[in-house]
This record gives C-alpha cells, structure tokens and sequence, in this order.
C-alpha cells in the first residue's frame, strides 16, 4: 500500500478562477480531446457502429437471389429462423463450443501458469511448450490437426492402434466432431492465457503466503483462500478474451469439415459466412448477425455485473 | 491542437496513397501496356499438379497471341470458386472469364453476372464449333434457348478397381463388378485384413455420387429449368438405401462418412480395392498406383447411369467488348481439340469433343492406356448433373441430409422426404 | 500428490509439443512416406521446395508484412491519441466516446465479416490490402490498455514538462511514450500476431494474388493439395508459413513473456 502523504493526480486540474477564461479553456480542452478522439472514432464509427445499425436494418428485410432489390419482410427472417432446424443445431453448437472451451482453457491456463511460476526443471522448455500454439495461426493449427484426426493413418489413430482401438473418424462423426475441435482450440489458446495468470501471479505478494504457512495452510488451501480471489480481475480478463475466441474463430471450420458432417460442427459466425457467400441471402445473414451481436452483447453484460459484485482490490 | 488536425489529414492522405498502391487495378479499357488483360479464375478440385499445367497453358496462349495477357489465378476448389466469384461480383470486381461447374449456371445468371454467349457465336461463325461438343456436356450450358457456357474439364464417376486385389481374392482382374449385386458380392470377397471392398465418397459432392445411384435405379433429379426436384421416389429410396447398406449391412464400404480427399488415398494405398471417383482423377491415380488397375462403367441396377460433372468456361457481364473478344478467343483456344486432348491426358477428364478423340496424340494415348475411354464411352449413358436455382443451398441441403441417412441417423425415406420439402421451399420464390 | 501433478503437467507440456514435432517429421519424410506406417527415416527437402515452388509464397510474404506493418503503425497512432484524451482530459461526451470504444471490445470486428464486407464494396475497396486494414484501425483493446498504463504515470511529469513550454505532441514523445514503452510492446505483439493469424475476414476481401496473405495463401494450397490428400507438402507448406513467427518467438521469448507481465495487465 502505498503513503497517502503526496495526493496523486491523475486527471488535469481543473483551470482557476476567471469567469470567462474558465469557460474558454474548457471549451479548448473538449475541443482538443475531441480531435485526439477523433481518428479513433471514425475508424469504430465506419467499421463497428456503422455496420451494427446496417445489419440491423437489412435484417427487416429480403435481399438474396430470389429478391434482388431489397423487399421488405418485416420480422419474418427472424420466424424463419424460429423454424430453422439447421439455425437451431448450429446455436446450441455454438454454445456447446463456448462452454467447452472457456473453462477448460482457462483453468488450463491457470494450472500452466502456477506450474511454471515455480522453480521447477526446464522451466523454460515447458513455458514454450505452452505457449507457442498461441503464434501459430488458425488455419495452420487446422493443418496439424486435421492429419492429426485423419482416420487409420492419422496421428492419432496411429497411437490408439497400439493400443488395439479401432479406427475412428473423429471429424467424419457427428458425436466426435465437435469434442476434437474443442481440444484443438484449448490447445490453441490455453498458453495464451497462462501468460495472463502469470502476470497476476507475479502480483501476488509473497508474504501473503508465507503469513499462511505459518497458520499451517495447505496447497489447497493456499489456493482457494488467497491465489484464486486475487487472481478475479485476471480471471475476468481472460473470461472475456476466451469467450470472445469461441465466438469470433471459425477458421478450422471453413478447412476442416466446412460445418459438416450434416451441420455437427457448424458455428454461429461460419453459419453467418455460408449465408452470406455462398447462398448470397443477404437479408438472412444480417438477421444473424443481428442475434450474434445481441448474443456477445448480453454475455458481456451479465459478465460485467456478476464479476463487478467479486472483484475486491486489496 | 492544431497539430492533431494536421496528423488527421496526414493519416488520411497516407491512406489515401497506400489504397491507391495496392489495388493496382487497370484503367477503365482493362489495357495494360497497350495488352489486353484478362483475370482468368479457376478451380482444382481432383489430384495432381494441376496450378503448373495451367499456367503453363496460359504462357503459352500468351506468347501466341501478343495482344493478349492471361493471368490464371488460382482460386482453390469449386466452391472457394463460386465463392470468390460472388464476392468479386458483388464487389463491382468481377473476374473476366472463370471456370466454374456448369451446374453454378442458374445462380451465376440470377446475380446477373454472365453474358450468354450466342453473339459471340454468330459473330464468330463458331456454330460449328460450339456443335462440336459432346451434347451430354452442353445438356448444362444451356437455359431459355440461349448458350451460357463451354464445357472445359468434364467428368463422369467411373470405378476404379485394384486388378491385384482382385486376383488374390480370387476374382478375375478383367470382369469388374457389373450390376449392384456383383458389387456387393465382389466386395465381400475383397473385404478382409483391415481392407475394404469398396469406397463412395459421401462428403463434398454427396450429391454427386447419390445421383449416380439414383440413375442407375430411375429417372434424373430434377426439370429441366431448375425449379422443380424430384428426389422422394421409390427408386431413389432404394438407391439411398444401398448406399448406405454398403458400409452398414453389406459392411464392404467403412462406415460412417467417407471423405472426398481421403479416398483416392485409401485406393493408391491399397486400403480399398475399388473406388468411385471422378474420372479427373485418372491422371493422378496412374502416376501414383504400384499396382496394376482397371477403370469401369459404374455398376447398373435398371440401366448404366452417370451424371456428368466438371467445370465450364463463363465469361462475365460488365467488362469492355474487347475483353469479351478477347476472353473467348482464350475460350477456343482452351478448348480446341489439341488442347482439350491434352488436358485429358495431363489429368483424366474426359475430352469435350469426339474431334479430340481424332487427334493422333489422342489415339496413341488410348492405344497404351484403354482405361482413358471407359469415361467417354459411359457418356452414352451420362445425364446433366443436378442443377437449380439456388445451386450452392441446394447441394448444401441435399448432402447434409444424405450424410445423416449414409451415417445412419435417419432412415432414407427419412431423408429423401425432408430434401424434397425443404428443396421445395427454397424453390417456391423462383417458379414464375 | 504434488509429484503427480508436476507429472502430469510434464506430460501436458510434452502433448503440446507432439503437433507441431510431428509436422515437422510428416514435412522432411518423402511424400509417399506421409500416410504409410512403416517408420524408416529418409530425410528430404524435397516438400519444401515443391510447395514453395508450387504457390507464391514470397508474394504472400510480402503482403503480410504490409498489412501487418500498416495496421500497427495506425493503431499506435489512433491509440496513444485517444488513450490520453480518456486518460487525462475532462470533456463533454466522454462518457459516450467511452461507451463506443466498449461497443468494439463487446462485439468484435470478427463477428461483422458480413456488413464489413458490404462497406468495403461500397467503396470498392474490396481487393485491396487497405480494404483488408481499415476497420482495424481504431483499436478498442490498445485503446484501454494504453489508457490504464497512461494513468498510472504520475501527472507530476507532465506538468513538469508543461512548465518547459512543451506542446501536446512533446508531451507525449518525451513523457508518456518512454513510461509506457512495456505496454506499447505487448500491444504490438499481441497485434502483429494476431493480425498475422487473421483468415476469414482477407479470405473474403481478396480474390487475387497480389493481395492475398499468408493465411489465405495456405488454405487455398491446403485444399488443392487435398484432393490427394498430400500431406507432406501441406505440412511443409504450413510449415513455411508459421516459420518467422514461430522462430521470433523462440528467440525473443523471454521479452515476449515479459512484457506482457510488465505491461501491467490485471
């Protein structure tokens, strides 16, 4: 805890006592912010707001091949896809991608981090070992892995064989698929989020520990009392990077099965991209992003509020 | 302050001048250096080295014709094609001339991207020419009276079987199967040590391979405008059936999904003894295979049957009458004969005219490799492949469906009533 | 029960590293050798040499490093802007600009491939390198990070070299962009490699040669090279591609690692 003998500013005073020059230099100081903010903001303008208010539009509308200009529809794209079995394997795909893959990288992650945060053999070796899936891109992890999952000659199957398990086609069905690109993608990013967790480690102070020692603490204990309460703010950190992964990566998917087979691993966002260009309906694939951004934005809010109530700075 | 207003007009002429280097598009004529640029989009969707050969065919129109460039580029498989295409279109970009299946026909014409090409025709008293190829290639390029495209690389399934399996299963390497239940039988017969008697590739064009089936049983899938499918008939859930028997019941075929790519790898590594495969194939299984192989007409139920397949040239809408010109003097070169011939050797696709099979390079190649015919001479029993409106959902629809009857999660009644719905629906807008 | 652990970490650590040293042996093994079961080593070069040869991948070199280079050089400029504005300064509509930066970091540019894609067309931008950059210019991510690491610098210095007479841009040449320097780092890490990665979004936008990435470039080799199913080149294509980064990364690991734990990232 730092002394509270000098008072630390952190915002810019607010300018003394005329009148008038007060005014004119506040007027100055919303301009000069303003035009600071400026270049920022027409690029989150043009390529984020913008599109928002577009999609949300077009998504009251019929644009594909059968309508070439824009015909109204009311709300009638959102009852088809009320109806729309494909739309509904591909949300609950969706969700059962992100609940595979946050918690189990995250606490991967953190496992990775508290290990290599010790003083142990090759610590080096082993924190590059975690980490470098996270330099390699998306569609080259898909590479590796799809030889990896090939069937009979595949990696995998190669070492199940010794083993005397058959042959499986892992991307090839429908109850597998899905399991095996939730592994590559923890594989992907749980490194990255150790790094994260190392960060919060290193903040932790020693002598918290050691008061718990002498109280004659375990691990566990040690853990859930100290190291997990102060790691929060990291933990929302990380909740938040993860949770947007499992929504925005769909890379694998346009390599590995194109969303197939019969739809077991199709994902909201490439759904969104066979909408777009491969059936060219425009007015559909608008009313789906439309649910994706409300989607992201729900979670973000829930996730705001639940983890505002935990966090507690020491 | 006013620093920041100059360093907002700075970033914005930097990105003005980087947007200006980097598109490098051509001026409004589409000359360059006073050449004639042509943006020529095209697929490989079989195996080989197929990138080189046509570059090389590119180089070599280029130099015979100095007025004229042509850049091939590459865009991945038929469907990364189509895709690219539609973005290019909607992007006011379009490529000048593409190879796409013939079966993208009625999407290209309702994006309104593609000129039919009876002008040019006439212009160029090229009916002769256009005559020329095998009409069951044509039966896709044309709609409404009009010619839209010009077969390039066309196929038909064939079987391919391993004669040295045959022979140490005890069967008689030059009588392949002839009928369904040849099929099965033989395939048991093969079927042993970890290997298969059979492979159908059921991801990717599922469509493709069912039809075959379907063909083989009953009457082709749908009208001849595109509006209508006909996929709920008996015939067609026998045939469903059978597929999906193979790898279930009759247990010569794996079960589950057989992968597109995976196939013609388990053939070269002997894991299967036959395949069905596209004919594009040959080529690349000739090279590769360390055994001695026959290629067959697909098995018969009611009667041979084979949809054809493959990609055809398009030129498109919006670019200046010179390109267009230019565009099919490229067309007629790439699809004369000689060249046809050529690309028929260099890969397995069945050349697009009989004059082709004239040519004497090609008659010395059938005369030490007969395998090269079976395609041609199935065309007599080849149809046009399944095409509609709405091509790309449609094939979607329709592979997705049988995926789940071959893997068997639903039955092929199932299945076959839920394509004919669904297609229904997606159909409706467009029957005027 | 400690030694357990430790072992089974130990084991994770070695899976992680299974995909990629597996890769590397499928890429140096003859071609045939790729789907075979026998194990006999022969050592090749031949795959690499074939898929350079095969798809321009110099070409695609150069177009990363151009779109990598140009988004980053934006976004440090956009962001340390707006980053002292919400750090330093009270102004009417803060709170609003605020609430926009936060719109990005809830819905990522990812997820608007689609309407992106129409705006890009409607300025026929699409198939351009700066089509691929432009809406990855404003950095919501840069811009809070950035803004943390700007308020934890003590105001003192700034006023003190106010009192010297410096402007604005002074200001931050001399005061925050040194003390700020670990965050700059992990920004433009984080960036370079994400934006390396970046496939769907140029997958989209480019149809030619000239403009398409490395990404790109590798899936549209990958899936030719499927219809063979030939692994070796693919591998050692994929390879090829993730080679500078990969290598980057094990040289500069240790500041890679640094940085982000000095940058302060709670």
């Amino acid at each position: 805890m730092k002394s509270n003998i000098s008072i630390q500013r952190t915002t810019a005073p607010i300018p003394s006592p005329k009148l008038k020059t007060q005014r004119y230099k506040r007027a100055k100081v919303n301009v000069q912010a303003w035009l600071l903010l400026l270049p920022s903001l027409i690029f989150l303008g043009i390529f984020t707001i913008y599109p928002i208010i577009k999609t949300i539009y077009l998504s009251f509308f019929h644009l594909n091949l059968a309508h070439h200009t824009p015909e109204f529809a009311g709300f009638s794209n959102y009852s088809e896809l009320f109806s729309n079995k494909v739309f509904h394997k591909v949300l609950l795909n969706t969700f059962l991608f992100a609940i595979g893959t946050v918690p189990t990288s995250m606490a991967l992650g953190l496992g990775m981090a508290i290990f290599v945060n010790k003083a142990i053999k090759a610590k080096g070796w082993v924190r590059t070992l975690f980490f470098y899936p996270v330099v390699i891109p998306m569609i080259a992890v898909a590479n590796f892995w799809l030889f990896i999952y090939t069937p009979n000659y595949g990696l995998l199957d190669k070492f199940l064989h010794l083993f005397g398990a058959g042959a499986h086609n892992w991307l090839g069905d429908p109850g597998k698929v899905l399991p095996a690109m939730m592994f590559m993608m923890m594989w992907k990013q749980a490194g990255f989020l150790m790094v994260f967790y190392l960060a919060g480690l290193q903040n932790i102070s020693t002598e918290l520990y050691e008061a718990a020692d002498i109280d004659g603490a375990n691990a566990w204990h040690k853990f859930r009392k100290i190291t997990f309460p102060l790691l929060m703010p990291t933990t929302l950190f990380v909740f938040i990077i993860s949770l947007t992964n499992s929504f925005k990566i769909v890379d694998h998917i346009v390599i590995m099965t194109q969303g197939g087979p019969d739809n077991a691993s199709n994902l909201l966002l490439y759904y969104i991209y066979e909408t777009a260009f491969q059936f060219l309906d425009k007015g559909m694939a608008a009313t789906l992003t439309v649910i994706l951004i409300v989607i992201l934005f729900v979670l973000s809010v829930i996730n705001f509020i639940s983890t505002d109530r935990r966090i507690h700075y020491s | 302050m006013k620093k920041a207003i100059r360093l907002t007009v700075i970033l914005l002429m930097l990105i003005w001048v980087i947007s200006g280097c980097s598109s490098g598009k051509t001026d409004g004529d589409g000359k360059k250096d006073g050449k004639i640029e042509l943006t020529f989009y095209y697929p490989v969707d079989v195996g080989g080295p197929l990138t080189k050969i046509i570059e090389g065919y590119a180089a070599e129109f280029n130099k015979e014709n100095p007025d004229i460039v042509v850049k091939p580029v590459f865009t991945g498989s038929y469907e990364d094609t189509m895709t690219k295409t539609q973005s290019a279109v909607q992007g006011k970009n379009p490529p000048d001339v593409a190879v796409l299946l013939s079966t993208n026909l009625y999407d290209l014409i309702d994006m309104d991207a593609i000129i039919p090409l009876d002008d040019l025709i006439k212009e160029h008293n090229d009916q002769k020419f256009v005559d020329g190829f095998y009409p069951a290639f044509m039966a896709n390029a044309k709609t409404g009276g009009k010619i839209w495209s010009i077969p390039f690389q066309r196929s038909t399934i064939v079987l391919y079987y391993n004669k040295d399996a045959f022979k140490s299963a005890g069967l008689d390497p030059n009588k392949p199967p002839k009928t369904w239940d040849e099929l099965v039988s033989y395939g048991k017969k093969l079927t042993k040590d970890g290997k298969y008697g059979v492979e159908i590739p059921s991801t990717d064009f599922t469509y493709w391979m069912f039809q075959a089936l379907a063909l083989q049983n009953g009457k082709n899938l749908m009208s001849e405008d595109g509006t209508e499918v006909y996929f709920n008939t008996p015939s067609n859930v026998e045939a469903l059936q059978f597929f999906a028997d193979l790898g279930s019941k009759y247990k010569v075929s794996p079960e589950g999904i057989n992968n597109w790519a995976t196939v013609p790898s388990d053939f070269l590594a002997g894991k299967t003894a036959m395949m069905y495969h596209s004919t594009g194939n040959l080529t690349n299984v000739k090279n590769k295979a360390n055994f001695d192989f026959g290629v067959a007409f697909l098995p018969q139920k009611q009667q041979y049957g084979s949809p054809t397949g493959g990609g055809d040239f398009y030129i498109f809408k919006g670019i200046s009458k010179e390109k267009q010109e230019a565009a099919w003097k490229f067309i007629k070169w790439m699809t004369s004969p000689e060249r046809t011939a050529q690309w028929s050797i260099d890969t397995g696709y069945v050349a697009t005219s009989p004059a082709a099979y004239e040519t004497d390079k090609m008659k010395q190649y059938i005369a030490e490799f007969p395998q090269a015919a079976v395609a041609r001479d199935q065309l007599q029993y080849a149809h046009a492949e399944l095409m509609t409106h709405q091509n790309g959902q449609i094939y979607k629809l329709v592979n997705d469906t049988l995926q789940s009857a071959i893997a068997g999660k639903t039955s092929p009644e199932e299945a076959l009533k839920t394509i004919q719905e669904k297609a229904e629906e997606i159909l409706a807008p467009f029957k005027k | 029960m400690q030694r357990v652990l430790h072992f089974c970490m130990y084991l994770v650590a070695i899976i992680w590293g299974i995909p990629l040293i597996w890769a590397i042996y499928t890429a140096i093994r003859p071609a045939d050798q790729a789907t075979s079961l026998k194990t006999d080593f022969h050592f090749t070069l031949n795959n690499f040499i074939e898929a350079w040869q095969t798809a321009p991948f110099g070409q695609y070199y150069i177009n990363t490093i151009l779109i990598v280079c140009g988004i980053l050089i934006v976004q440090l400029i956009t962001m340390t802007l707006a980053a002292y504005a919400f750090a330093r300064l009270r102004f009417i509509g803060g709170t609003i600009a605020f609430l926009i930066v936060l719109i990005q970091i809830m819905v990522p540019v990812e997820t608007l491939i689609f309407p992106n894609y129409m705006i890009l067309s409607q300025f026929s931008l699409v198939d351009t390198k700066i089509g691929i950059m432009l809406p990855y210019f404003a950095s919501a991510f840069g811009i809070f990070l950035l803004r943390q690491a700007f308020k934890s610098i003590p105001y003192e210095l700034e006023e003190a070299a106010r009192i010297d007479g410096c402007n604005l841009f002074q200001i931050l040449r001399h005061v925050y962009l040194p003390l700020a320097k670990p965050t700059y780092i992990a920004f433009g890490l984080v960036s370079v490699s994400t934006h390396w990665n970046d496939f769907l979004w140029p997958l989209i936008v480019t149809s030619s040669v000239e403009n398409r990435p490395l990404t790109v470039g590798l899936s549209i080799f990958a899936k030719s090279s499927e219809t063979g199913a030939q692994w070796a080149e693919v591998t050692a294509a994929t390879l090829i591609v993730i080679f500078p980064l990969l290598l980057a990364f094990f040289i500069f690991q240790r500041q890679f690692v640094d940085s982000f734990l000095k940058s302060g990232i709670k």
